[in-house]
């Protein structure tokens, strides 16, 4: 009865025919999986003016940002652009973050965000970056969580679809990047057909622990398979990492049928510190490669992009005791670690059971050297004798499972669309939700570290049909918070996310809140171009190119009135905000720029570049709404033809304007 | 006394739908300091809407010789209680009232100037009639701000040092008059 509050209501009126219609009606739609929605509504109400508990970052998938919510409430805080040009705060349109869009293919104005991963502190979220991998033109980036801000990104050389990364290891000692494609190695002009000779899978471990460092500390050359998802060690297996991978059929055309072929695939055990030792002992060697690395500097604010030419390189077989296979049923997409080390649970896509490695039962294998044979010189493990277990009948197409810290696991299912939860352990399924619809990844705060925060669970659904107003052929994608602190896992509530969220972190808001810049102090501004008052204001020419330094306040540009500037000249409009004050960003734009807007925040400098094409005045202003007399914050910009002998002046004119004046002058003649 | 050489003698708070957190400003003995570094710069970017001049430290001359006027009141009073007469102590009581009643019109003069003479030329809010100067103690409305002022921690030990002078007053009056000796 509880799921049809209305039913009842209505039995108690008295009015039984309509009720038998209207619990028909109740029925098409899915209910609130047994919490009244009242109670429901109370869980996830954060009272105006109030705090959310927790901070989630929801990857972007397509729309290559990251989307910030609070939890419980679903409240969307932010989008931070990441491999994506950002209109909203000209974020890859500016000249200062222009380079971090830089590869060896180009400048890249997009990518496809999937896994962020949290940085790490004794196996526990500690709250100071975030990072997230670039799936189609392979890169890794690192956000800063006291602004908010990509800070640096790597390309990954000799990768092809970043999907296997960049889960963390317990100290952000390194991230890491598992290529999906196999591709030559190098990267050369060879016949598709001859994938199983030339192609090959690599699994590279990034260093992660100094910002503004990010480089390939080695990368493991591994059979032509496709690599899928990863998690490290932690605990008792600290220094090893695991990594799921389908496709050992190797085909290269429709991979939907041909590389689902074998019964089993394989979960990676890779040993990164027996590769740090061949790392020092001579095996890894510098190979000739061509990646981009750009960085954000904390106090130019601005943008650098390096070319990076030699990546530190081995085969996986040169380091013994490096890799080891675990046969895996299926194709799988997890392997996902549980906060004591011991268990590793693969989600294969096709399995009908979910498959629990264990840790110690691996080293014996090693040690015993149960071995069933071996590919490209990488051990293949027996699969009895790594199993610790296997979940029954838990439902159709596992992919991830997190953990609570308490002894349960949480996997989601794409096919039968649920969440189930199941006793490490004794592997049985002690309960199960369904979600709306089709969940790709699931996430607990902390659930895939040693120290989960197990509150709250969130469901990443691919398909919403009818859950939400339609817009459209294209529908909103979905989240769906559960609450996972007693026996039965409860839904709270729907929310609709940005771009297509794969994957989430989320934190304690405690451990980031109170850490934020406010401000950029103008005193400790590196900035080039960086002009602290309106004195220092002024235009230069140089050649075609005409830079404006200049000044935003409430609510005035400094010049506003500029002159001299020809059709085929380049305009910079170096734009510094006086303001030392939170939450003052100044925007700038100008008619007929082809290039975005500027948003500008209190103490920086950021610069836009215009090209005007024809004579005329063009119009500036402020696009941030600033201040009472936001409106006002205007100026223009003549722009006269090639060869012109207006000067070039830029002026902020206080008092009665020059022509104000003429005009009182000569009345006063009269 | 001494505690007015390094602690704030007044505070000014203003509080507006915009400022939340509040924008503040204490008067030390010898400068203008925001309460937040930069909380006197944000005040007088403000202030530029209504005319108001910036509040500049260094260009307030008393400011300067504060201190010492300070530094003479607490030498002098340690001078009278080594002398230890009453008549002493009455004379300096009256210069003690006269400078500490000196600094606070003085401080109400400069709020006066303040929230006063704005310029008219440059102000870009200007409503008939109003003015802007803070008050001297309590709360006040000034347009979306309300202004609060209040002796700070220094400002509280020189009235808890101008009381304990009343009470050495009272205590030398009780001494001297006849049922006093009596007793």
């Amino acid at each position: 009865m509880a799921t049809f509050p209305k039913f009842r209501n209505f039995v108690g009126a008295g009015v039984l025919a309509s009720a038998v219609l209207l619990a028909f009606a109740c029925a098409r739609r899915p209910s609130s999986g047994g919490l009244l929605s009242a109670d429901a509504a109370q869980r996830v109400y954060v009272a105006p003016g109030q705090y959310d508990e927790f901070y989630a970052f929801m990857s972007g998938g397509f729309n290559g940002q990251i989307g910030v919510y609070g939890l419980p409430s679903g409240r969307r805080l932010k989008t931070i652009p990441v491999f994506s040009q950002y209109p909203e705060n000209g974020y890859g349109y500016s000249e200062e973050t222009k380079p971090m869009l830089n590869t060896s293919y180009g400048f890249i104005p997009w990518d496809d965000t999937h896994h962020p991963a949290l940085s790490q502190t004794n196996g526990e979220d500690d709250g100071r970056w975030l990072f997230i991998n670039a799936n189609n033109t392979p890169r890794i980036a690192r956000i800063d969580l006291t602004r908010f801000e990509t800070d640096e990104i790597l390309e990954i050389p000799n990768a092809g679809g970043n999907h296997g990364s960049p889960f963390m290891t317990s100290n952000s000692e390194y991230v890491v990047s598992a290529t999906r494609f196999s591709v030559p190695v190098p990267n050369t002009d060879v016949p598709i057909s001859s994938f199983k000779k030339n192609f090959r899978g690599q699994i590279s471990f990034i260093r992660a622990d100094q910002p503004g460092k990010m480089r390939v500390e080695f990368q493991m050359l591994m059979p032509g398979f496709n690599y899928d998802l990863a998690r490290a060690g932690k605990g008792k297996s600290e220094g090893w990492f695991f990594f799921s991978m389908y496709n050992t059929e190797q085909a290269n055309s429709l991979l939907e049928v041909n590389a689902s072929q074998h019964d089993k695939d394989f979960v990676a055990a890779v040993n990164w510190k027996a590769i740090e030792g061949c790392a020092k002992s001579g095996k890894v060697k510098n190979t000739t490669a061509s990646y981009s690395h750009n960085f954000t500097d904390e106090f130019t604010r601005q943008a650098k992009s390096e070319t990076i030419t030699s990546v530190p390189q081995f085969e996986a077989k040169d380091c013994p005791g490096a890799v080891y296979f675990m046969p895996t049923p299926k194709s799988p997409h997890g392997a996902d670690v549980d906060p004591t080390g011991e268990y590793i649970a693969a989600g294969g896509k096709l399995a009908s059971v979910i498959p629990v490695h264990s840790f110690t039962k691996l080293l014996k294998a090693i040690e015993d050297k149960a071995y069933e044979g071996e590919i490209e010189g990488i051990p293949v493990l027996k699969y009895e004798a790594t199993l610790a277990g296997e979940v029954k009948n838990p439902g159709l197409g596992p992919l991830h499972t997190e953990f609570d810290g308490k002894g349960y696991a949480y996997t989601s299912f794409f096919i039968s669309s649920e969440v189930v939860k199941w006793k490490l352990g004794t592997w049985e399924v002690v309960d199960r939700v369904p979600t709306y619809y089709s969940i790709g990844h699931l996430m607990i705060p902390g659930g895939g570290t040693m120290k989960p925060t197990p509150k709250y669970l969130v469901a990443m659904n691919k398909i919403t049909k009818d859950r939400y107003l339609p817009t459209g052929p294209e529908l909103t994608q979905s989240a769906q918070l559960y609450d996972i602190t007693g026996d039965k896992m409860k839904l709270l509530l729907d929310f609709p996310t940005e771009g297509e969220p794969h994957y989430a972190q989320a934190i304690l808001a405690s451990k980031i809140k109170d850490r934020q810049v406010k401000f950029y102090k103008l005193a400790d501004s590196k900035a080039p171009m960086v002009t602290r008052s309106e004195k220092e204001t002024g235009l230069s020419r140089e050649g075609k190119k005409v830079h404006v330094r200049m000044t935003a306040i409430r609510s005035h540009f400094s010049p506003d009135n500029i002159e001299g500037v020809q059709v085929g000249d380049t305009v910079l409009f170096h734009v510094t905000n006086l303001e030392q004050d939170w939450d003052v960003p100044h925007g700038f734009a100008i008619m007929g720029a082809q290039n975005g807007e500027l948003l500008i925040m209190p103490g920086e400098t950021r610069t836009l570049s215009w090209v005007p094409r024809k004579p005329g005045v063009y119009p500036m202003y402020c696009t941030d709404f600033c201040s009472a007399l936001h409106q006002e914050m205007q100026g223009y910009v003549r722009v006269s033809a090639p060869g012109s002998n207006v000067a070039l002046s830029g002026v902020t004119s206080k008092g009665p304007q020059p022509a104000a004046k003429a005009e009182a002058a000569s009345k006063k003649k009269q | 006394m001494c505690a007015g050489f390094v602690l704030p003698l007044w505070r000014v708070d203003l509080v507006a739908p915009q400022y939340p957190e509040g924008l503040g400003m204490l008067i030390r003995v010898n400068t203008v300091v925001g309460v937040k570094e930069q909380d006197l710069n944000s005040i007088n970017n403000l202030n530029h809407y209504i005319g108001m001049k910036r509040i500049e430290p260094d260009s307030i001359p008393e400011l300067r010789y504060m201190p010492a006027i300070l530094g003479v009141l607490v030498v002098s009073a340690l001078g009278v209680a080594a002398i230890g007469k009453r008549g002493v102590l009455y004379a300096w009581s009256v210069v003690l009232a006269a400078v500490l009643g000196a600094g606070l019109y003085d401080y109400w003069k400069w709020g006066y100037a303040y929230g006063h003479e704005l310029d008219a030329e440059t102000a870009i809010i200007k409503i008939e009639g109003m003015t802007y100067q803070p008050p001297l103690i309590g709360s006040k409305q000034l347009l979306n701000f309300t202004a609060t002022s209040w002796p700070a921690s220094g400002g509280w030990a020189l009235v808890i040092a101008t009381v304990l002078v009343g009470v050495a007053i009272w205590h030398s009056a009780r001494r001297a008059s006849p049922t006093a000796h009596a007793g």
